[in-house]
């Protein structure tokens, strides 16, 4: 059975409620958890091959040029060696998520410092490391000084699809009582995920396997098949666990590639891995920005103009810029509006998606300057918010699906106990420590896809969900048990969920936050076939249907089965309500910190956000995400940076000692409101994305804490020692 | 990593013998040198496990101090009950660096000869003269942010990294060394590690078969004790900029000013003029602004780490105020 279902309207059946089961929304523990914690959850680089040779990637070390010469014999001569793989088919970069295309191909030619430029394959790794280490190879690398590494004076071109401008913005600066003219900076992140790139791959002559951790096998599967000049049908992608992915994992990188045109070329396994360094260095890192926000407000706090102008960075031909400015287009009101979005051509490693692509820049500094406004105007923050929420979006004047940013701000206020009196800063002191608070918005563009996956009752009434969506640490594995328990009245332990294997339907893929509400609504589109062909069996009307715990009013559906499986391949696609609506996920982070009077050094005593997002598929994995973004505005706003050479472009802390993602000791209680209300013009199963929400302006209130606290407007991103020092008025 | 040759070493003796080959290195926890072998940073041809030797143990010395064996992991030291009755300060500054498992592993002696954090001296693609004599000093036009401001040279701007080695300058304890011919000798902490000048690889004093065999704590002193260090994260993070004293007064004067400072040169800095100008004064914002001005008469930033100059002045008048009762 094939079911489909194209959303043009926004669906108000609330079908999930009609479920008699009574666990979606519950806080259940994920199903492959235990298997996780006991290292018995093989992740890409894990599983047992026999005769899996091992292969080191060797990069590049300059910034633009070519390989002119490898010493191929020099390499082979070394202990184990057995190849020195520089097919013109390897990628130099990744490929930007949803690509489903080759990335740059030809490692010959050499983009960046770091990029990979050639496999050595060995019997072991660390002979191939070895080898990797010490391969001698002949270069031209182009002068230094020649070669655009500094986005501020390399050039640029303008984002036409990001940019606008409507009525006269300047105009409004001039004329209103009340403006800000601020400029940002923000520098470059990694994704930092746990588990490096990784991927082993098989060749049996004809069809290739690979094992890798990819976040989108969907549109993965297209990339090895362009990249490997082999039909899509002879490629099989295995990603049943993914350690974190966070953007990383969105494209095929350069070790999935390398790892498979190895083994067709050796006609052996060859597992490639990378170490941080190289994941640091060759895989995608947000791009580092530079921003303007002008923002003119009328004597009451109403926004008469809004602009917000930034530049990003990212290598020759990279499609992908940093959307920075995509929550601004519509989360405050204001009819003069402008937004800019300009891309600097250097040559550094890939700028490409990093949790949040664009929000988790643009939203700290628009709410960095929102507060400024708020102390210019003497109004408070909150209320300077309340008062900016658009009818309709500003830009397209469309309708929002179901908004939630007054409910977050109001009663994420009143959980953490916002003193909603006149703010200044320096009033409250611990000691050596002055303490404040600060409040921003959190927005994040909802977006849904096309999705599908085959739903199958089992003979003995179990069920099984099968889709090549993956669970990349988020709770895939625990939300679809929940809609197919919810649906065909099981206990979620009776629905065993497949992900991450190409053999399966198509599903979404994780990435844009947007796989939870597309890949529910297709489960729910086959559950729904499958409970109107239960009905027929049992003689009843769909709407009739009471299933809980196996039972059919009354009866065991395993009877009504009748020792055959029923299954249904259910496919969802959003039509109209992707062009007739603005729907986005809202919030509102509050932040207490507490800054040093000495050293500068700052931290965070108590957070809380409030969410908006929809229906609560599983509010235990919900909450998860959730925390996890405050943990990413933590890092955003304090720590967070990549240190690129002036000289050569490469990231000189290029590991986790000297990148400092945040650590246990840097994060307190965290509170999360979830403010749930079913918003049927997201998705089927009225849901909305949240794997990123949790971080789109968690940064900027607690910059706005620390100046409250400490009388420090910083204006770059992270705020580490020497900024607060350097900003702090008594300097 | 380039293979190598593992040995046992079967006595100081040995260990020192088998050292004195300079491709040769002692590993103790590890910590530190497994990830440079890793990287190509250390490329021995053989690597001697001095783990064996029988330097595990703390124990009092004759005067009334404490002798602190070089295989005595950084844990074990931390909770002592007699360095934490007597030189608390060494504790806080040893819990204050690295992680609780790297400090399980980590060692009185390697923690001692813990190389710098300097990104170029980590990345064999970079030039560094420390690695590399003559290949040139990527930091200085590069990224310095963890980089010295005292003592540095046109050839090198490394720091030394640690937390636990810059209290031991503070309390002016001594390295014990054993050489290649049962030969000893006994160094300050103060003099053990050197600055870059034209020779940045040599880190320390320590010459090819010396093994660091104890640290050696003088008897304890009265005084208040303060470990301070600054940095942007709260844990697992190098020393910004850090402060060791133990400050002692007789009413209104200061009779005990012994101070050291880390993330600032190329070894834990100390500098007696220092105590020479605190000690019989009575303490005021003003005599610790004079203070900070004998540190960094001359203090050289590079770019990025220019910051540390006003943060050291900084660090060290709160913490010259903390232990002196000062209101500033
Ligand atoms: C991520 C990270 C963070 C860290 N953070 C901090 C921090 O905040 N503060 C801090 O102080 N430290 C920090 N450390 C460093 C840690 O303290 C050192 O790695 C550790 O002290 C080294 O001790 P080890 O016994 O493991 O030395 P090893 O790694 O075994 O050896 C280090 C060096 O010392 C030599 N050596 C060892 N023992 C002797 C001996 N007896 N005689 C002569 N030479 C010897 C070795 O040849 C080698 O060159 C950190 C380390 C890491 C990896
Ligand atoms: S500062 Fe010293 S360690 Fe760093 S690159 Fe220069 S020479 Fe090497």
């Amino acid at each position: 059975m094939n079911a489909y279902f194209k959303q043009d309207e926004p669906d108000t059946r609330n079908l999930l409620d009609t479920g008699k089961q009574g666990v979606i929304g519950k806080a259940l523990s994920r199903p492959e958890g235990l298997a996780k914690v006991t290292g018995t959850a093989p992740y890409s680089a894990e599983y047992q091959i026999d005769g899996c040779l091992e292969g080191v990637l060797v990069t590049a070390p300059f910034a633009r040029g070519r390989i002119t010469a490898i010493d191929k014999k020099a390499a082979l001569a070394m202990d184990g060696v057995i190849a020195v793989i520089d097919d013109p088919r390897m990628t130099t970069r990744p490929a930007q998520g949803t690509a489903a295309a080759a990335p740059e191909q030809g490692p010959g030619e050499v983009d960046y410092f770091g990029q990979p430029i050639a496999l050595i394959v060995a019997e072991t790794f660390e002979q191939a490391r070895h080898a990797a280490k010490n391969l001698p190879f002949d270069y031209e690398a182009d002068e230094i000084g020649s070669v655009p590494l500094d986005p501020e004076s390399a050039p640029r071109e303008t984002d036409d699809g990001s940019s606008m401008s409507k009525g006269d913005l300047a105009h409004a600066m001039k004329t209103a009582p009340h403006t800000v003219d601020l400029r940002y900076r923000t520098h470059g992140h990694v994704s930092a995920a746990i588990e490096p790139h990784a991927a082993i791959a098989q060749w049996d002559g004809t069809k290739l396997t690979v094992h890798a951790a990819q976040q989108m096998p969907n549109y993965n599967i297209a990339e090895l098949a362009d990249i490997t000049g082999l039909d899509e049908e002879n490629v099989r992608l295995i990603s049943r666990y993914v350690g974190g992915g966070f953007g990383s994992k969105l494209g095929v990188a350069e070790e999935t590639a390398a790892a498979a045109i190895a083994a067709m070329q050796l006609s052996r396994p060859v597992r490639v891995v990378m170490s941080r360094q190289q994941v640091m260095q060759a895989i995608g890192h947000r791009s580092e920005s530079r921003q303007r926000v002008r923002l003119a407000a009328d004597s009451g706090g109403v926004l008469t103009g809004f602009g917000h102008e930034a530049l990003v960075a990212n290598l020759p031909g990279e499609s992908f810029a940093e959307p920075v400015l995509q929550s601004s287009q519509f989360l405050y009101g204001g009819d003069n509006r402008l937004l800019k979005l300009e891309i600097a051509r250097i040559h550094r490693s890939t700028a490409a998606s990093v949790r949040a692509p664009g929000e988790a820049v643009g939203m700290p500094v628009l709410e960095a300057a929102m507060d400024v406004l708020a102390e210019e105007i003497g109004i408070d923050p909150v209320e300077l918010r309340l008062k900016n929420i658009p009818e309709k979006d500003p830009d397209t004047g469309l309708p929002f699906t179901e908004h939630g940013l007054a409910r977050c701000l109001k009663e994420g206020a009143e959980a953490f106990g916002w003193d909603s009196g006149p703010r200044q800063p320096r009033l409250k002191r611990d000691g050596d420590w002055w303490i404040g608070t600060g409040v921003a918005s959190a927005a994040r563009v909802h977006n849904v896809a096309e999705a599908k996956a085959r739903v199958t009752l089992n003979p003995d009434g179990t069920a099984s969900v099968q889709t090549d969506m993956t669970d990349i640490g988020t709770g895939t594995y625990a939300i679809l048990s929940q809609i197919a328990g919810e649906m065909l009245g099981l206990p979620p332990e009776k629905v065993l969920v497949q992900l991450g294997d190409t053999d399966f339907p198509r599903g979404p893929g994780s990435g844009g936050s947007w796989g939870a509400a597309s890949i529910g609504s297709a489960v729910l589109v086959a559950c729904e076939e499958l409970r109107g062909s239960l009905a027929e069996k049992a003689g009843v009307n769909s709407d009739e249907l009471d299933i809980a715990d196996g039972m059919l009013n009354g009866q065991p559906v395993s009877d009504l089965l009748g020792g055959k499986e029923l299954s249904a391949l259910g496919h969802y696609e959003p039509g109209k309500i992707a062009d007739d609506y603005t729907s986005s996920g809202f919030g509102a982070f509050f932040a207490e910190v507490r800054v040093n009077r000495h050293t500068g050094e700052v931290r965070v005593s108590r957070m809380l956000g409030a969410f908006a997002f929809g229906r609560v598929l599983n509010a235990k994995t919900a909450r998860s995400q959730c925390i996890g973004g405050l943990v990413w505005s933590i890092g955003t706003a304090l720590t967070e940076a990549l240190l690129f050479d002036p000289n050569d472009g490469h990231i000189a802390n290029a590991d986790l000692a000297e990148y400092h993602v945040p650590v246990h000791r840097d994060i307190p209680a965290l509170d999360v409101l979830m403010l749930e209300k079913k918003d049927a013009a997201a998705s089927a199963i009225q849901a909305k994305g949240i794997g990123e929400l949790g971080m789109c302006g968690g940064a900027g209130a607690i910059a706005n804490a620390i100046y409250n606290a400490s009388g420090a407007r910083i204006f770059e991103f992270p705020m580490t020692p020497d900024k607060v020092l350097q900003a702090m008025e008594d300097n | 990593m380039k293979p190598f040759d593992l040995q046992r070493a079967d006595g100081l003796a040995h260990a020192g013998q088998l050292c004195a080959d300079k491709h040769t290195a002692p590993i103790a926890g590890g910590t530190n040198f497994v990830d440079l072998l890793k990287l190509e940073v250390e490329t021995p041809s053989t690597v001697v496990n001095i783990n064996p030797l029988p330097l595990g143990g703390i124990e009092e010395t004759a005067d009334g101090g404490l002798s602190i064996g070089a295989l005595v992991s950084n844990t074990a030291t931390a909770v002592d009950m007699r360095v934490r009755e007597n030189w608390p300060v060494l504790a806080r500054a040893i819990l204050a660096g690295a992680t609780q498992q790297l400090r399980n592993k980590a060692t009185t002696g390697g923690n001692l000869c813990q190389r710098t954090r300097c990104y170029y001296f980590t990345n064999i693609d970079q030039p560094c003269n420390k690695r590399e004599p003559g290949s040139g000093c990527g930091a200085i036009k590069g990224v310095a942010r963890l980089h010295a401001v005292l003592g540095t040279s046109d050839h090198c701007i490394a720091t030394y990294p640690g937390d636990m080695a810059v209290v031991l300058a503070a309390l002016d304890a001594q390295v014990e060394i054993a050489g290649p011919k049962d030969s000893t000798r006994t160094v300050p902490v103060r003099d053990f590690h050197r600055l870059p000048g034209d020779q940045p690889w040599k880190d320390n004093v320590l010459e090819d078969g010396e093994i660091i065999t104890a640290v050696t704590l003088p008897a304890p002193v009265a005084g208040r004790q303060v470990y301070r260090k600054v940095r942007e994260r709260s844990s697992y993070a190098f020393a910004l900029v850090s402060v060791a004293a133990v400050i002692d007064m007789d009413g209104d004067s200061i009779t005990r000013a012994d101070l050291a400072f880390g993330g600032l040169a190329h070894k834990p800095w100390h500098d007696p003029r220092i105590a020479d100008l605190l000690v019989g004064q009575s303490p005021s914002e003003a005599l610790f602004d004079k203070a900070a001005d004998l540190l960094l008469e001359e203090a050289q930033g590079y770019g990025e780490n220019d910051f540390k100059i006003p943060l050291a002045r900084r660090t060290l008048k709160a913490v010259l105020a903390e232990a002196t009762g000062v209101k500033p």
